[in-house]
């Protein structure tokens, strides 16, 4: 892997942030292209992917509109880390890092496969200059925690974490205790989907949720487990659940989301929000696989101040 | 006696565990009998308590409440002769058994008398280990005097004592909360009547040692049956924190667990040791501490942060370690200056962080560079700021299982409980959602309202180590629901008939009341030493230390919750250099009711300012011990300690221009008095420094006085005219404890004819007699005795003799 291939611009003063401030503020995204081995299973006993057919040069099309958008519109410094076709599910950069502040925590995928997807994650973390805190050492090597970005919900006030068929409570314990500022709460998540499948952020103070019937159950116990106030933002469709929010650069609040032909119903619905600007970005053959919009970049803020 | 003051304690074995100790057996019939024979006597001797004793539950409610009280008396009769060191028992057993309402008390009952049974044995043990050493417990000596006391004269002093005890009583109950004085006062056995020992010249005194935020060591003598109030009023006083309702004192318990000191309660019983050491902590974070009105109430919290912080207890992360320590330097240390090794030196030797290590302290620098500027008070502001924002902040962690056997961690916090597993927030309850908290043995439960899907009320158990450990987090939840969730505490509950449920209720102010009582405090910011200044001695804040308590919180107390009056300590204690005697302030009765808060508040300020200077005199007689200096103490309610002398002055008013005359007890003096407020006090050389402070001082209120002073030896250079005796006349009248001297003199001033009537009322009592309730009353009665005088003045006047002298 080249190095010069990422486009890392200069920190200018590493800036800390203790605590919380509004969920959306970003200076950085961090991407990793669509290998030629898109859809086909990891390593080589997989089968549930099997039977998707995923046309891998619209899955590219779709990739290149999001991290554009994330870019000119947006405002973000894009980092894109090369595709790599011996990791067929590296594009899911989300999974292997939570970041929040000046620290990321490199996590320990489910799949065994795709564990050193993490490494060229690790070596970008690095050279933003964030605090890299690994996984699984501290665990003892134990076989039991995974934890998995998607599972991760960061409200900007604490953390929720999915407990579901790729996370377990050892994974989120870890979680807990890198980022020991903020609470994390585990929440059941049902049908072997991921939490950030029914819900993301969609605002400071804002979370977008879908109305199933399991995502409502896992909202009923966000709401319990919260000391502070959310909106929620009801979408009928599944897809549409899963949102990119960044307040930019230009204090304006952008919305990434799954567009109309994708998401009918659920449009409308996104522009009750105000003063927003939406960006209808497509995901199709991404979702194929059970990803999403927000399973394709890592957010990153490099220009915290303290308060 | 010495038999006899035994034959108490073996009472309880008969009945309890007669095979526990073999050897007496014998002995113990003897004891029997003897007991019984003193059981009978009392029957004939104390008519009330007979009644009482054969009262149930049920009547109690139509009874009156003196009745009621003198009840719960003889409620424990059984074990009412056993000595002091016990009751804790047969009391816990009471507020324990029915602690649980909804479950089968029997069962209960007798599994807590199981686990009560063996501390009786284990703190006579104790008991006589500390005879044997003969330091500072002679308890059985103690015994002894109470029963000498008791038996010849039980009769006349009972019924003397019900009258008193149901005047007192009386009042004590429109302040008090009724539970709280039945665990706190009621079950008090005959021996320890407050006012038995009112007749008793020896107090017995323990010194309390209470560790301070900052880590230094406050000391400070107790009489042995004080209740955690007194210390904690003296420590916050030592401390000259007005916001204290945040705060509280902790003990370790037996088994060397921290638990909350009750203020309402005997400390001797709480502690159930020998071991009189205490911390000073904080009991309740404050959500946002930016609303606390005193700088030095968020120091104090911002010195428990940090030692939460830095023991772990408070997680938090690598960044924000290193940000509150380096507001840490900046309020200790100041703006970064890059030549001087000393933060260097202090970082070093500080924890910040349970791993702390050289990274870390590298980072708290470079964060202390960019605070430059900011003053202390603002370093702490935003480390509070900070530190607020923690998930941890303020959570109190109990381990538990769940009903499933799991490890887990309940969190007792402002919003409600939160239930961890690990890390890992799995369940909240916040208050709202809470209907009920229990607990039975070591269950604790809360019952939980139904959602908006549900139907029914569901209950939640979790299992606690044991027994204790279930009823301090029923106690902590209690206490944190009452005091972030209401507005005004929980009335105790009534002993409403056939209830179970323990009496336990939270005593203090709620956040509310404390939050509106701390928006009144008006008072300049005091001054006062930072941890950095004490070890390194360098004081960033320059200025002198004096601690100064004011009265005017309590003055602000009264005009908004006139329930709480008597828990706050409104009175300054003036220590007279020389002669071992406390001059005490009382502000509090005088105040017009038409005055405005902010009038009262500055009248107050005034007074303190005078006291301030008062105190800024150097000392003229030898060094005294350490705590006492630089201040004056106020001490609360129920702590006067040997010996009270309340006078009231009721002159006619109209008639005198300047009034000039305050009696003292054997020759009426002549007091030089200014029209304006005026502290005078005994030694000669505050005198000129007061009267200096006085000009000084804004007008307030001209007819009520308040003038302090001790055995003065003043020449009367006062404005007023010494005017010519006409009459003079003494009545005095005694009763138990008061003595009432009236002096009514006949003057005639400048053509004027003065009738002045001074009564003088000496109360003599220990503990728990009530300073305010006491001078309440004899200002309303002289008022409806002199209808068409005016009470002019009032000088209270409080001796209190340093119990030295060793029991």
């Amino acid at each position: 892997m080249n190095k010069s291939f990422f486009r890392i611009f200069q920190i200018s003063s590493s800036f800390f942030m203790a605590n919380m401030c509004p969920y959306g503020r970003f200076t950085h995204a961090v991407v990793r292209g669509i290998p030629e081995s898109f859809g086909k299973p990891a390593g080589d006993g997989g089968k549930e992917n099997g039977e998707v057919s995923v046309d891998l040069a619209k899955a590219q099309r779709q990739f290149g509109c999001l991290t554009g958008a994330l870019r000119q519109k947006v405002g973000l410094q894009l980092i894109e880390i090369p595709a790599d076709g011996e990791l067929p599910e590296s594009w899911r950069i989300e999974d292997v890092a939570v970041i929040q502040g000046d620290t990321a925590l490199i996590t320990r995928p489910f799949k065994q496969q795709r564990r050193s997807e993490v490494e060229a994650v690790r070596r970008v973390m690095s050279e933003l200059n964030l605090t890299v805190v690994e996984m699984g050492a501290e665990q003892g090597g134990s076989g039991g925690a995974t934890l998995e970005g998607s599972d991760v919900l960061f409200t900007g006030r604490e953390f929720f974490v999915g407990i579901s068929s790729h996370t377990n409570h050892s994974g989120a314990e870890v979680l807990a205790d890198t980022f020991r500022d903020f609470a994390v709460s585990t929440v059941p998540v049902c049908g072997g989907s991921r939490l950030k499948n029914i819900c993301s952020m969609g605002g400071p103070d804002t979370i977008v949720f879908s109305s199933t019937e399991g995502a409502k159950k896992t909202l009923r116990m966000m709401e319990q487990l919260t000391d502070h106030h959310y909106e929620v933002l009801s979408v009928p469709e599944e897809s549409a659940a899963n949102c990119i929010y960044v307040r930019g650069p230009s204090k304006k609040d952008f919305l990434l989301h799954r567009p109309v032909e994708e998401c009918p119903d659920s449009v409308s619905a996104f522009q009750k929000l105000p003063d927003y600007s939406l960006l209808p970005t497509a995901c199709s053959e991404a979702s194929k696989l059970g990803a999403s919009l927000s399973s394709l970049c890592l957010l990153i803020n490099r220009k915290h101040t303290y308060f | 006696m010495a038999t006899e003051a035994s034959s108490e304690t073996e009472v309880k074995e008969n009945t309890e565990e007669s095979s526990a100790q073999p050897d007496q057996s014998e002995k113990a019939t003897q004891e029997t009998q003897e007991v019984l024979n003193t059981e009978g006597e009392d029957k004939e001797k104390g008519k009330v308590k007979e009644k009482e004793g054969k009262e149930g539950k049920g009547i109690s409610r139509y009874l009156p409440t003196w009745l009621k009280k003198q009840k719960s008396l003889s409620q424990t009769s059984p074990t009412k002769e056993t000595p002091p060191t016990e009751e804790p028992t047969s009391k816990e057993t009471e507020g324990e058994e029915v602690s649980a309402p909804e479950v089968n008390g029997h069962a209960e009952e007798a599994e807590e008398k199981e686990e009560v049974k063996s501390e009786p044995v284990k703190e006579k043990e104790e008991e006589s280990n500390s005879n044997g050493s003969a330091d500072t417990e002679p308890a059985k000596e103690e015994k002894v005097e109470e029963s000498v006391q008791t038996t010849p004269e039980e009769k006349k002093e009972t019924t003397k004592e019900d009258q008193v005890a149901e005047e007192k009583k009386e009042q004590e109950q429109e302040t008090q909360a009724e539970a709280d004085v039945q665990e706190g006062d009621g079950q008090i056995s005959i021996f320890q009547s407050p006012l038995r020992l009112v007749r008793k010249p020896k107090m017995k005194v323990v010194v309390c040692r209470v560790t301070l935020l900052d880590g230094t060591n406050f000391s400070c003598e107790v009489e042995k049956r004080a209740k955690g109030q007194y210390l904690f009023f003296k420590v916050c006083e030592h401390l000259n924190l007005l916001e204290k309702d945040y705060f509280g004192l902790t003990y370790k318990d037996t088994h060397d667990e921290k638990c909350w000191l009750d203020p309402m309660k005997e400390i001797k019983r709480q502690i159930r040791s020998n071991n009189w050491q205490f911390s000073f902590n904080v009991k309740f974070y404050p959500p946002d501490p930016s609303l606390l009105t005193e700088d030095i109430t968020r120091y104090l919290l911002c010195l428990q942060l940090r030692d939460d912080v830095a023991s772990g207890r408070l997680p938090c992360s690598f960044v924000t370690h290193a940000l509150l320590g380096s507001y840490t330097l900046q309020a200790e240390f100041g703006d970064y200056e890059p030549d001087q090794p000393r933060p260097l030196d202090f970082i070093s030797q500080q924890t910040f962080a349970p791993n702390q290590n050289k990274e870390m302290e590298e980072k708290i620098l470079e964060l202390h560079k960019s605070h430059k500027g900011m003053t202390p008070a603002q370093a702490d502001i935003q480390f509070l700021e900070n530190a607020k924002k923690l998930s941890m902040y303020g959570v109190d962690l109990h381990r538990a299982k769940d009903s499933e056997g799991v490890d887990i961690m309940l969190g007792v916090c402002a919003n409600g409980l939160l239930v961890y597993k690990d890390r890992l927030r799995i369940n909240r309850f916040a208050w709202p959602k809470i209907l009920k908290i229990s607990y039975k043995r070591n269950n604790f439960y809360i019952k939980i309202r139904p959602g908006e899907t549900e139907q029914f009320e569901s209950t939640v158990g979790f299992k606690l180590q044991n027994h204790r450990s279930a009823k301090r987090l029923w106690k902590v939840c209690v206490e944190n629901h009452s005091f972030f969730r209401l507005n005004t505490p929980e009335p105790p509950t009534k002993a409403r008939f056939l209830t179970l449920g323990s009496k336990f209720r939270y005593s203090g102010r709620t956040q509310a009341q404390t939050r509106l009582a701390s928006s009144l405090i008006d008072r300049p910011a005091p001054s006062f030493e930072r941890t950095s200044s004490k070890r390194i001695s360098r004081s960033l804040d320059g200025a002198p230390v004096i601690s100064i308590t004011e009265a005017g919180r309590d003055t602000t107390e009264n005009g908004h919750d006139p329930h709480l009056e008597l828990q706050s300590d409104s009175k300054s204690q003036l220590r007279v250099h020389g002669d071992n005697i406390y001059v005490r302030h009382s502000n509090l009765m005088l105040e017009d009711h038409d005055k405005t808060q902010e009038e009262v508040l500055k009248h107050q300020a005034s007074i303190s300012q005078l006291k301030r200077s008062f105190m800024e005199a150097p000392p003229p007689s030898p060094p005294q011990p350490s705590q006492w200096e630089k201040r004056l103490t106020s001490s609360p309610a129920s702590t006067i300690r040997v010996q009270q002398q309340q006078v009231v002055c009721v002159p006619q008013t109209e008639a005198t221009p300047a009034d000039s005359a305050v009696s003292d007890t054997k020759e009426p003096e002549k007091l030089p008095v200014v029209k304006t407020e005026m502290v005078t006090i005994s030694d000669t050389f505050a005198a000129q420094k007061t009267e200096i402070a006085t000009k000084e001082v804004p007008i307030v209120h001209t007819e009520t006085k308040t003038i302090t002073y001790e055995a003065a030896q003043l020449d009367g250079s006062a404005d007023g005219e010494p005017g010519v005796l006409m009459t003079a006349q003494t009545i005095t009248s005694e009763s138990l404890c008061t003595t009432t001297t009236t002096h009514i003199t006949k003057t005639l001033k400048g053509g004027l004819s003065e009738t002045r009537i001074e009564k003088r009322i000496v109360i003599t009592g220990d503990c728990d007699i009530d300073h305010d309730q006491a001078l309440a009353q004899a200002i309303k009665e002289a008022k409806e005795q002199h209808p068409d005088m005016s009470v002019t003045r009032v000088v209270v006047h409080k001796e209190t003799e340093l119990a030295e002298e060793e029991d």
